[in-house]
């Protein structure tokens, strides 16, 4: 195996509040992912076609783009359509939910989360996005 | 009668007696036997027939008060004839005058020589022998006492026995006095026949009857009646025989005193009914025997003239009666009639009144009293008016007249209508008058004006209430609309709310947690244990805004329901594993019961846990020793199935058991705190449960524990 030789995976987090962004991207760099932030759906849509990160989480309340326009253009584009994206989201209201997932989100983790949880989640998402990644996977 | 003959008159020659002496003492004795002067003629020309030759005979008499000769009896000659004959003694020269007094017998013999001048006998045609009776010395003297003519003695000499029979006859009818008696008789006779001819004269019917009923003598109108000869006809011998059966059965014998009926015969030659009025009167016919006398009087005429006058009467009381009907028919109308009704003569005068008409223009009381004064003032206007209606022309009159109440005195005003009778003949009869009291009129009148105020008052307030209403529904439809959006915007206001707490806690829970993990380096003890106590009261913080907006998501109609069927022993075992770190954190025994079959339900299996998980966090949360038992129940085949939750905890009192389902209540808010409840729990159950449509029954006690259970349709589909 050359899992060990792979870099480990890139996780773009997308959040306008200086906290959202620094609280989950310091614990995910502990825990041994890549880290890359946007603090807009504008740069977002700009980092994931320039970076193609393994994930994004994407915060939906943004200024400008929001997080679920941003995730209906980077679905809609064959570029970026295959990277998994977690909704990370203070609204708890499943309407909020649904038109989440009906962008194109992968999973939805409502805000507040736990670091670990997220983690988890991550993993899991990473995981299930694996066979489709085909050449990328090593 | 006798009929005419001539004939010769000889001497008539003696013979010699022949009959034997005892022959003619039985002569003898039977004349001396008989006192009649008939019976003893009789029986002396029987004594000749039987004796003699002699055919027919006939007995002669002298009558010296009439001074004629006289038929007394006959043989083989009729009665009628013996009675009617009659020779004048005065004609001397008749041949029976001459042999009367000669003392000789005499022959008159048919041959016609020797006759002076014709006469009549009884004895008709023949030639007979005229015997002078008595002796010769009583010839000597006068005229003899009368003549037997006799014939059939042939041309033989009259015989002794003859001559001795004849002057036998003559001394005993001498003896007898038959002179006188037949006088008698012959006056009897005439005033007998008078009689007869004074009876038969009178018109009316007469009858003398004996105590049988037999008609002893009828007049001529009785024999008519009662009557008939062979030679009338069948009609009318029936209908004599008709009338003397009516007579009959009518007969009765009267003791005493003349007695009066009416009796229905038929006449017989018209066949009508006659009607007699019989007058019968008992008289005395023989020694010891009764007759009556029955006159009939024909009242037929005076019957018939007694009924028509009777009809007449009759019909005439049938017109009064009629004529009394008709005026008491006219007087019920009248008297029914509630208004009152006047009818005046052409002059004026109030002839006729109904008793309503009464009550206004009479007084029954006193005079000069104040209701004479009303009466009369009433009494003024009315005439008043009628004057109008004989003024004018018109047959109608129409007007409006003010009375007085004779009895109050209060005004009451009246329509009055007159109108003219004229008779057939154009004549002017009577006015009849009808007053209309308009009173009531005029109070419905005033009436329906109040009522018709009222209404349109009524009417407009009824507007003015509408108009209010539709006010009212506008304000309410925008107050409606503004709560609408009030709760909208709560509903969103809340969620922003939730949205920008949960973001600082999202810091406040991630550097936390980031300080624990030691990503930013080791930390002292003393620090991850205030550490530890930041994040319980972030988790705590975190729990009550999710209540919240549960609560509101439910309030707005905005929590879905997702309904699957479900199995309820594998939703307790989830639940009982969730909170299975808890109960490893306390001393309590949980225990659990489930019944052998439980069907598996249609509901939302989220909700359904919710509320599980709530109670039972509850029931850990409130039960500081104990135990704390779950318990399903299924209630028959189409009820409910039920959830408890019970507990030997602190209880809650019954002033609370009502408002602990209300939202931020708990029955020990201190302890409630500490065990770090929102207090909205039970109210986010009890509105799930209704979501499902179900409910949630709570029974406890103070101090001894709770017992919370959801109820759940069997088959829940909710809407």
């Amino acid at each position: 195996m050359t899992s060990d030789k792979k870099p480990p995976p890139l996780v773009l987090v997308v959040d306008d509040v200086d906290h959202g962004r620094e609280i989950f991207a310091e614990y995910l760099e502990f825990r041994g992912f890549r880290v890359a932030t946007a603090a807009d759906g504008l740069e977002a849509i700009e980092k994931a076609h320039e970076l193609l990160p393994d994930i994004i989480l994407m915060d939906l309340s943004l200024p400008g783009i929001d997080g679920w326009e941003a995730t209906r253009r980077l679905k809609q584009d064959p570029s970026t359509s295959a990277i998994p994206i977690i909704a990370l989201t203070a609204h708890a209201l499943a309407s909020a939910h649904d038109r989440a997932r009906d962008v194109g989100c992968n999973a939805v983790v409502t805000k507040p989360c736990l670091p670990k949880d997220l983690e988890q989640e991550v993993r899991r998402q990473l995981a299930a996005a694996r066979p489709a990644e085909g050449p990328a996977q090593p | 009668m006798g009929s005419v003959a001539h004939l010769d008159v000889l001497p008539v020659p003696r013979g010699g007696g022949s009959i034997g002496a005892k022959a003619k003492l039985s002569l003898v004795d039977a004349l001396l036997a008989e006192h009649e002067v008939r019976p003893c003629a009789l029986l002396a020309l029987r004594w000749l027939a039987r004796h003699t030759g002699i055919e027919r005979a006939l007995c002669l008499a002298v009558d010296p008060e009439s001074g004629r000769l006289a038929g007394l009896t006959g043989l083989g000659v009729p009665p009628a004839a013996v009675d009617a004959f009659s020779l004048d003694l005065a004609d001397r020269a008749h041949p029976l005058v001459v042999s009367l007094s000669g003392g000789e017998p005499v022959a008159f013999h048919d041959s016609g020589q020797t006759v002076p001048r014709p006469f009549e006998t009884p004895l008709g045609h023949s030639s007979f022998h005229a015997v002078p009776l008595g002796s010769s010395q009583h010839l000597q003297q006068e005229l003899g006492p009368g003549l037997l003519l006799l014939t059939g003695a042939g041309d033989g000499p009259v015989t002794e026995d003859v001559l001795w029979a004849a002057e036998l006859l003559g001394t005993r009818l001498a003896a007898l006095g038959y002179r006188r008696i037949q006088a008698d008789e012959r006056r009897h006779k005439r005033e007998r026949s008078l009689l007869l001819a004074v009876i038969h004269a009178v018109t009316d019917p007469i009858l003398l009857t004996d105590a049988d009923g037999r008609i002893l003598i009828a007049n001529a109108g009785a024999e008519t009646l009662l009557t008939a000869g062979e030679e009338k006809r069948e009609g009318w011998r029936r209908a004599v025989a008709l009338n003397n059966m009516l007579f009959s059965a009518s007969h009765f014998t009267a003791e005493s005193g003349p007695t009066r009926r009416e009796l229905l015969l038929v006449d017989p030659s018209e066949g009508k009914e006659l009607l007699f009025e019989v007058l019968s009167t008992p008289v005395a016919i023989r020694a010891g025997e009764n007759g009556i006398v029955s006159v009939l009087r024909n009242v037929t005429d005076l019957r018939r003239a007694t009924e028509e006058i009777e009809e007449n009467y009759r019909r005439l009381r049938l017109a009064e009666a009629a004529t009394r009907a008709e005026r008491d028919r006219l007087d019920l109308i009248l008297n029914s009639v509630l208004e009152p009704i006047l009818v005046t003569d052409p002059a004026g005068n109030i002839v006729r009144m109904n008793p309503p008409a009464e009550r206004m223009f009479t007084f029954p009381g006193r005079r000069n009293s104040e209701v004479e004064r009303r009466v009369q003032a009433n009494d003024a206007v009315f005439t008043s008016f009628v004057s109008n209606l004989y003024a004018g022309q018109s047959l109608r009159w129409r007007g409006e007249l003010n009375l007085l109440d004779p009895r109050t005195g209060a005004t009451i005003p009246v329509e009055a209508i007159s109108g003219r009778v004229v008779s057939k003949h154009g004549e002017e009869t009577a006015v009849v008058t009808i007053l209309h009291d308009l009173t009531e009129a005029m109070e419905k009148a005033l009436l329906y004006e109040q009522v018709k105020r009222h209404s349109e008052e009524l009417r407009e307030k009824v507007r003015e209430a509408t108009a209010e209403l539709a006010e009212q529904n506008e304000l309410l439809r925008r107050q409606a609309f503004q709560l609408e959006q009030a709760s909208a915007l709560k509903s969103q206001f809340l969620a922003n709310v939730s949205h920008e707490l949960r973001t600082p806690l999202n810091a406040i829970m991630g550097y936390t947690h980031l300080m624990l993990e030691g990503v930013s380096g080791a930390i002292s003890a003393a620090q991850q244990d205030k550490l530890a106590r930041v994040d319980a009261n972030a988790r705590h913080l975190l729990s009550v805004i999710n209540d919240l907006l549960d609560i509101t998501r439910i309030e707005s109609g905005k929590m879905p329901v997702q309904v699957e069927r479900i199995r309820l022993p594998e939703l307790i075992d989830e639940v009982m594993t969730e909170v299975e770190p808890v109960i490893a954190g306390t001393r309590l025994a949980v225990t659990r019961s489930l019944p052998e079959e439980l069907p598996d339900i249609e509901t939302d299996r989220q909700k359904v846990k919710q509320i599980v998980l709530n109670l039972l966090s509850n029931a850990l949360k409130f039960t500081p020793e104990g135990s704390v038992a779950i318990r399903l129940d299924h209630h028959g085949p189409a009820g409910e199935i039920s959830i408890a939750v019970s507990d030997t905890g602190i209880g809650i009192a019954e002033e609370n058991q009502k408002t602990i389902f209300e939202a931020f209540e708990q029955a020990d808010s201190s302890y409630a705190r500490r065990q770090g409840g929102t207090g909205l729990g039970l109210t986010i159950c009890r509105r799930l449960a209704s979501l499902l449509d179900g409910r949630i029954a709570l029974a406890s006690r103070l101090g001894e524990g709770s017992t919370f259970t959801l109820f759940l349709p069997a088959n829940s589909r909710p809407a």
